[in-house]
């Protein structure tokens, strides 16, 4: 058991990564089964990678229904604070006008539940998107492996974190700017 | 992959195997809404036990074929949702309001004979 612990935790010293090219729909199953793989090889729960490749199940379908084509990329990182799964989907669509009402429930141009990028927010802990008029969108959404979570805090759109352990436990110290 | 419709007495059961793709929910959504006029079902029992991920476009194809079924005259519950599923579901914000889930295959069964007992009662009196 002790040993397993310590190959698994040098498993996740290293950078493991994947990215998965999303032109249909197959992709997508693709590109969250392979974040499911990357966050139960490193240190993540059942539930942490089941959040994880939901929300890449979501970002996989804006991008073929909003652009068309575009890739999903997965990365886990061993930091001095933690491990984290980073996961960047980006296209060259038309881009989103109002990223603020695309954050919105509700807010949908494509007949959708207008779930979808409110609801990758939910799932992760960090989520930052960046979207050009006819250059493309970018996401990016971060999850701390075992409830290293922002979620005490209140959900911020943009939002950098920086991690002390405390004498009580876990502190977390907001160092980005919130949006919301 | 398709999934594959079992006919079982008055019910269809649509046992999901694998990870779907959006096609794979469309044609199961589909070809459940034809046969459950080909076999003049009753109900119409999905089984999700080996879905691990219900995303928004599942879900809401899922509600789309209770929806039809329910349309076409018939019963349509969900089952196997497993909890992880079900969390990652509400974070999203996905309640499948109006659609009946149960927790599993057996519970299914026996709601569905619940539900078209009561049915049958209604429709053809004391």
């Amino acid at each position: 058991m002790l040993h397993m612990t310590k190959t698994q935790s040098a498993e996740c010293s290293r950078v493991r990564q994947a990215t998965v090219p999303v032109t249909s729909d197959v992709d997508i199953v693709l590109a969250r089964q392979r974040g499911r793989e990357l966050a139960s090889e490193a240190e993540f729960t059942a539930v942490e990678s089941t959040f994880i490749a939901t929300a890449i199940s979501e970002l996989g379908r804006n991008i073929l229904q909003h652009a068309g084509e575009g890739e999903v990329s997965i990365r886990i990182e061993k930091q001095e604070d933690g491990t984290v799964l980073i996961v960047v989907a980006r296209d060259h669509g038309p881009g989103i006008p109002n990223v603020n009402r695309a954050l919105q429930d509700g807010f949908s141009t494509s007949g959708g539940l207008g779930l979808g990028l409110p609801g990758v927010r939910r799932l992760m802990d960090e989520f930052e998107i960046v979207s050009h008029r006819n250059h493309g969108t970018t996401v990016i959404a971060k999850k701390w492996a075992r409830g290293c979570t922002i979620g005490r805090l209140g959900r911020t759109a943009r939002a950098s974190f920086e991690r002390r352990d405390g004498a009580a436990g876990r502190k977390f110290a907001a160092v980005g700017s919130a949006t919301r | 992959m398709q999934v594959p419709i079992l006919k079982q007495g008055p019910y269809l059961i649509a046992s999901v195997q694998a990870a779907l793709r959006d096609a794979d929910l469309i044609a199961l959504r589909n070809a459940l809404t034809e046969q459950v006029g080909t076999y003049r079902s009753r109900g119409v029992i999905v089984d999700v036990t080996a879905m691990d991920v219900l995303d928004s476009f599942a879900c809401r194809t899922l509600s789309e074929i209770a929806s039809m079924i329910r349309l076409r005259g018939a019963q349509t519950v969900i089952v196997g949702i497993q909890p992880e599923v079900a969390f990652s579901m509400v974070q999203l914000g996905l309640k499948l309001e109006g659609v009946a889930t149960v927790l599993d295959l057996e519970e299914g069964l026996k709601y569905m004979e619940r539900r078209t007992k009561r049915m049958d009662h209604g429709r053809y009196g004391k």
